[in-house]
Formats: structure tokens, sequence, C-alpha cells
């Protein structure tokens, strides 16, 4: 399957629960959502396997589950608050399945929480587009809004601000004596 | 007339909410956390708001991947609290206000924002633990409560630029709604914080204080920030912040600061709480005819500026 490129895409270890996985990922949520019901959950535990076959799930979601891969149920469409679900059935926290997925030992992330968390600096970007941040940049879809105003009154400045406001004295007053 | 004090925005990490629920909140882990909320219960109880507007994000309580409405407004006349799968919170409650709800939807959606409206609704610690930070342990929440649920799980959330016009929005209903009540608006999630994937434990200090600092002085610069910047900079759940903008919204431009709080961390999130207050209008804003600056013909308008120019310089 094709997955369609995003700016997104470009930071790492992150995967973005988009209108595409949250398509692909449609089985693997509502069997998690199942488990916010007690009967359910046990009947999961009882037979794992058996209790998937309701959910329409591909083989490689059937694995990430029963494996609790949670960093592969994400890129198949998972989503974290969904996953958390089955992480509780198993009586996890939900910082137990953080350093999970990180790839630690939870007292280690955890001393990582404590000393302030992941620092931004290097884990921006894969592409290395962006290494630092750029508080400033502006997006395409911005242009001409406030940050514009400065430009036309510099343009303003000197001799056109002298004629210019006169122009438009002259033209207003002009309009209301026709 | 109704009309909206102040806005008040505060992290909803269900942590906090655990820790209040199994008494834990004198431990100094989580003593550091809760004491940055002392001065906001009582700037509460000083505040006395007549309703809450609440802005915050189901996570996967009341709506699944079935349904994803962008904004649902509760208009139902109670919300209890959601079993988030260990069972629901101990909390009271939440008591909505039907009246000014139904008046609001009808208001905002002829205004072009086409929200949901909510009948049946459960609430989960989205919403339940900035009531806490608020308002205490209470056996009843101390007034009622308009939950604004906003979809920031299923991407893309709303942008901030449609969050804060939403805000003006819902400012301009609670500013036509007859009965004399005192509104304030809550925002809720963030700050910085990622909880899925690899990167997972991300926080960003200076990106959280830059947003406080925005929030207050500059907010349309916020607006204007696309969501891949939120989740770079911020994590890719700490674009929950978006929701803060429709609390912005709903204040007027300029507003005063009384409060801010940062910490780090409560579980895997930076914790932060800013309290925002509309400045008292002058009474005379409606009734008094605006005052017309004088108009000067050319010669004599360039007179009364030789004028100033002597007095400044002469």
């Amino acid at each position: 399957m094709i997955r369609e490129q995003h700016d997104y895409d470009d930071i790492p270890g992150t995967f973005v629960f988009d209108q595409g996985r949250s398509r692909q990922g449609y089985g693997i949520n509502m069997f998690c959502m199942s488990l916010m019901k007690e009967e359910n959950r046990r009947a999961f535990k009882a037979n794992e396997a058996e209790y998937l076959k309701q959910f329409k799930l591909t083989p490689e979601q059937t694995e990430a589950i029963l494996k609790r891969d949670y960093n592969r149920m994400l890129e198949l469409g998972g989503n974290i608050y969904f996953t958390a679900k089955l992480g509780a059935t198993d009586g996890h926290s939900f910082q137990h399945l953080a350093a999970l997925m990180t790839g630690s030992t939870q007292e280690d992330y955890a001393n990582m929480m404590l000393a302030g968390g992941r620092s931004v600096e290097g884990v921006r970007s894969k592409s290395g587009k962006r290494a630092a941040a750029e508080p400033e940049q502006r997006p395409k879809w911005a242009k001409g809004t406030k940050r514009a105003r400065p430009a036309r009154r510099a343009r303003l400045s000197g001799a056109a601000r002298a004629a210019k406001p006169k122009a438009r004295t002259r033209g207003k007053s002009r309009s209301k004596r026709g | 007339m109704a009309r909206i004090i102040a806005g008040v925005s505060s992290s909803h990490v269900p942590a906090i909410g655990a820790a209040i629920d199994n008494h834990r909140t004198e431990e100094p882990y989580w003593r550091r956390v809760f004491s940055g909320f002392e001065k906001s219960k009582e700037w509460m109880a000083q505040a006395k708001p007549d309703v809450c507007i609440a802005v915050y994000n189901d996570h996967a309580s009341a709506f699944s991947v079935e349904i994803v409405p962008t904004f649902a407004l509760g208009c139902a006349a109670e919300f209890p609290p959601a079993d988030e799968g260990w069972g629901p919170r101990p909390v009271p409650v939440v008591k909505g206000h039907p009246e000014l709800a139904a008046h609001i939807a009808q208001s905002v959606i002829l205004d072009e924002f086409d929200l949901t409206v909510v009948n049946k609704m459960e609430v989960d610690h989205g919403l339940t633990v900035p009531l806490n930070l608020l308002f205490g342990s209470p056996n009843e929440w101390p007034c009622p409560v308009i939950p604004l649920a906003v979809n920031v799980v299923l991407y893309p959330p709303p942008t901030g630029h449609r969050c804060f016009m939403l805000g003006r929005a819902i400012r301009k209903a609670v500013e036509s709604y007859p009965e004399d009540l005192r509104v304030v608006v809550l925002g809720t999630g963030g700050m910085s914080h990622q909880i899925s994937g690899p990167r997972a434990g991300l926080i960003n200090s200076k990106f959280d204080k830059a947003f406080l600092d925005n929030l207050t002085k500059d907010p349309k610069k916020l607006m204007r920030m696309p969501h891949v910047e939120y989740m770079r900079e911020a994590g890719a759940e700490g674009i929950e912040m978006v929701m803060w903008l429709v609390m912005r919204g709903a204040l007027d431009d300029n507003v005063r600061e009384v409060y801010r709080f940062y910490t780090v961390p409560a579980s895997n999130t930076a914790v932060g709480h800013i309290i925002l207050e509309n400045k008292p209008r002058a009474p005379s804003r409606h009734a008094a005819p605006k005052r017309r600056a004088v108009r000067l013909k050319p010669a004599a308008r360039r007179a009364a500026a030789r004028a100033r120019i002597d007095r400044v310089h002469g």
C-alpha cells in the first residue's frame, strides 16, 4: 500500500495518527475499544488469537498485537489512546508503555522525565532540514497578513509619504461633495 | 447580559487524576505539581464564575474512531465521569448549563462554526482533572460546566486560527445571552509532551514558555503556527495546545496575566497553567458615542503640526 507523504513524516520517532492511518488501523482501535468492558478483557485474555478474529485485522496487525509491539501497532494505524487500553488490560501504566516504545526500562525513562524529559535538540527532523527552532518561520499561507505591514509603511516613507496621504484626503473630500 | 470574565488554561495529565484519586498528592513528586495550583483555587474561589465553558479533548472515552467530531458542544444537563478502563473517576457528575449551551450552539452555528451538538456524553480525565486542579475535590462542582470537546487525537485537529475564531464566536454568543452570568473559559491539555513512539518523553520548556508569553501578548502569532510545528517542537501530543487558543479567542485582545505556573514533569508531560483576566471595560463603551477626531483642512493641519513641533522643540 502506498502511503501519502506529509510534512510531519520528517519528524523522527513519531507516527502521526492521521486519516490514512486511522483508516488502516480501524480494526486495531476498535479491538482496543472493546477492552473497555470487563467481560471482553476476560475473553481476550482467555484466548487472544481467537478473540482477535472478530476484528478486521491484517496478519501484521494481529502479530503486532499478540507480540505487544506498540510501535508497530502505531505504524499500522493504532492510536496511543486506544493501544493504552491494551496496556491497561495487561496491567501496565502509561509510563510503562512509553518506556517500552522508547526501548528503555521504566526506571531509566522515569529518570529521564525527572531530569526534564527528552530534549528536542537532534530529534526535530530526519532529513536534517530542521535542525534548530525557527519560531519566526512563517508558513506560506500566512503571507501578506500581519508581517507585511511594516514593509508597506517603509515603502511609504520619504517622498511617497508626503504625497500619498494628501491624495487620499482629497479623494475623500471630493466624494463627500459629490 | 452574560460576559466572559477570564480564561484559565491547564494541562490535564491523567496521572494527576490518579494521584488525587489514590491520595498521593502529598508525596514530594506530586506536591511540586499541586502546589502550583493553590493560588488558582484561591483565585477561582474569589472569581466565583456562574458557568465555566471547558474546552477539552476526549481520549477514546466518549468518542472512539467510529465518530470523530471536530468540535462537539455538550448541551446535556449532566455529564457523568467516563470509565477509562479502571472504573469512573470518583469525582462529582459534571452539571451542564443546557440553556446557555443551546444558546451558544444556535449562535455559533449561524456564525458558520458547524459544531456537533451532544446531548449524551461521558467526560474523561481531559475535563475532570482541570476541574480538580481549579476547584479541588468538592462533593459537587461549584458551578455548571459546558464541555466543548475538540478533536486533537485524529490528525488534523482544527487549526489554531479556527480555534481562536471559535473562541471569538463563543464570546459573541455569551455576550448576547440575556441572563447576567459571569463566565470563565477553560482551555485544557498540553503542554509539550509526546507519549507515543520512540520519541516519547519529549519536553520542550523553551517552546512552552514562549507559548505562554505569546498567549498573553501576541496570540495572533500562535494562530498562524502550523500543526507540524507543534508536533515537531512540542511533541506529537503537544498539539493539544491548539485548544488553549479557543480560550484565548474568547477573551479580549488585551488581557491581564494574573498567574502562571510551569513544571516538568507530571508523568510524561510538562504541566502548564495560566490565568488571564479580561480588563474591566469602560461602562460607557456602548452608551457613549465615539469621539470623532477633529478634522482640519490641510493648511490648518500643517499649522497645527508646526505648532506641535514648536511646543516640543521650542
